[in-house]
């Protein structure tokens, strides 16, 4: 498999590594949503984890974990760059395809871009959820 | 966990530990070849001249030399294009010798296989499926082995063959190949095995072994790519087959086409140096594969060697880093050729279905990395490999939700993940 260099560089240097705490403190607090897609068997899990101001609605930090390929690291890498910064609705409007042409991802890898948007999403709906 | 890091001045990178899937020629195979390319170029079909002589004289002297690495008579050989060729034409070439019914007819006859074989062995059965035929894959045991019983188990009175592997090309495990022959010859059925993984490595004798039909390849053993043979039992039973490609009636008439003069003189060269140094590489590369082992399962926890921890090739080993993606891990070794049983390294995004077939959890098949040695891998490269993969793996695990969850004592497998 042939990569883009964006794709190996996000894999040799992958950006906002890293969880808000374990599994059990990051539910209990309401600034942080988590995102978890993909499945073991499926090859590919992605953990995304968005630090977010209750005031403003922005997501001032980001964080991931990837068990997957050099592209579904890469995507998750480059979906905490994105975040960061972004308001919840910004976030929620980015598309995999966006990725896709960011990172030079092949077909077959296109799955990995999908898989960032749903743990986009994921993520952001967890956060509203804590606060409904 | 710290490894010495004093093998990294005594390896040349890229390095090669995918001898499964293919080996370099040796030096020796090559300065055989040579000659035949330029100066002794004849047909040897060519009943009439002395180029014709010389070329006949090289393939009945390579056909002698891979009669002998397996114990067979230089008549029983065909030489072919390699394992993909020998494996159709066996088993294509029995089943409608020995079919019960013409074409165009059903139950023209009961074949058995294994579902770890190789695609070339699994795709001719299921185009005979079609073809009339009824076949049978039977499971390997979880280490991968397949036994006389198992093959047995499934026998009817309509089997007309049987088609095992040696050893497998994934794992490396090897299967009752002596006793399954018998069963074979005491039922009146053919008895077909792929030895593309195992001949050249192991001593082989087809007549001692019970084998009618034996397919190897000269890539896995250091000869060229593109040619192989088939040996065809002559005696009890003589075994019949059918050719698939026809034409001028050479390798008496299993197999047209003007022999592929260079390539058989490889093969025949690379049979003789297996022959001779088979022994001595053998115990050689298993203290290495060994090392490997020890040196990665001691250092990482959540690990598994796959297959039948003795029953098993001395140059291959499969290992499961558990919470680590295969083709991940590869990128991360990228100074290193190996290969995965990870979907994202396979051309169809399944994991390995062998793996599957021991019944390896995916998300370990995914976890896979097969690393296989050859006659040139050195200690040096083994421990420098040992030492990257270790690397790899704890740089990927600090990356992998999967191994914070196994270290906070959450069940993966109880967690209901959503299958994409």
């Amino acid at each position: 498999m042939a990569y883009s260099n964006k794709v190996i560089e996000h894999y040799e240097k992958p950006r906002n590594v890293g969880t808000f705490g374990t599994q059990k403190e990051i539910k209990e607090r309401t600034d942080i949503g988590v995102g978890l897609v993909g499945a073991p068997e499926c090859g590919d899990v992605m953990q995304l984890q968005i630090k977010v101001n209750d005031d403003t609605g922005v997501i001032e930090d980001a964080k991931f974990k990837c068990f997957g390929c050099g592209s579904a690291i890469a995507s998750s890498s480059l979906a905490t760059e994105w975040l960061k910064g972004k308001t919840l609705d910004e976030g929620f409007d980015i598309k995999n395809t966006e990725i896709v042409e960011e990172l030079s991802l092949p077909p077959v890898k296109i799955h990995c871009s999908v898989l960032a948007e749903d743990a986009i999403k994921s993520a952001i709906q967890d956060y509203k959820q804590k606060h409904s | 966990m710290s490894v010495s890091n004093s093998a990294d001045q005594n390896v040349k990178l890229p390095m090669y530990l995918d001898h499964a899937a293919t080996t370099p020629c040796d030096p020796r195979v090559v300065d055989a070849m040579l000659p035949y390319f330029t100066e002794m170029f004849g047909n040897p079909g060519s009943r009439n001249h002395s180029f014709g002589w010389d070329s006949e004289a090289a393939v009945t002297n390579a056909r002698q030399q891979v009669a002998d690495l397996i114990g067979a008579d230089s008549k029983e050989i065909i030489f072919t294009s390699g394992s993909t060729e020998s494996n159709n034409l066996a088993i294509k070439g029995a089943a409608n010798m020995y079919a019960k019914k013409p074409a165009g007819q059903s139950s023209r006859g009961h074949i058995i296989s294994v579902i770890h074989e190789h695609k070339a062995v699994l795709d001719p059965c299921k185009r005979l499926e079609k073809e009339g035929f009824d076949v049978t894959l039977i499971d390997p045991k979880s280490d991968g082995t397949v036994t006389r019983e198992m093959i047995e188990a499934v026998l009817r009175d309509d089997t007309i063959l049987v088609t095992v592997m040696w050893a497998n090309n994934e794992i490396g495990t090897f299967n009752e190949i002596p006793e399954i022959g018998a069963l074979c010859h005491e039922k009146g059925i053919i008895f077909h095995t792929d030895a593309t993984q195992w001949v050249g490595k192991m001593p082989t004798n087809v007549k001692l072994d019970n084998v009618d039909l034996l397919s190897l390849s000269a890539h896995k053993m250091y000869g060229p790519k593109g040619a192989g043979a088939l040996y065809v039992r002559r005696r009890r039973p003589r075994v019949r087959i059918m050719a698939l490609q026809e034409g001028g009636g050479q390798e008496r008439g299993f197999r047209s086409g003007t022999s592929n003069v260079t390539g058989i003189v490889g093969l025949g060269k690379a049979c003789e140096l297996c022959a001779q140094e088979m022994d001595t590489e053998r115990e050689r590369l298993l203290a290495l594969r060994n090392k490997l082992e020890k040196t990665v399962t001691e250092a990482l926890d959540v690990t598994q060697v796959n297959g039948h921890p003795t029953k098993r090739l001395a140059h291959l080993t499969n290992i499961s880093f558990g919470f680590v993606e295969g083709e991940s891990l590869m990128m991360a070794l990228k100074e290193i050729a190996m290969s995965s049983g990870s979907a994202c390294t396979s051309a169809s995004l399944e994991p390995s279905y062998v793996l599957k077939a021991l019944g390896v959890g995916d998300d370990l098949a995914h976890s896979s990395l097969r690393i296989s040695m050859g006659r040139w891998t050195t200690e040096a490269e083994i421990d420098y490999a040992a030492e990257k993969i270790i690397e790899a793996v704890n740089k990927l695990r600090d990356l992998s939700p999967l191994f914070d969850m196994h270290n906070e004592g959450i069940d993966i497998s109880k967690i209901e993940w959503a299958a994409h």
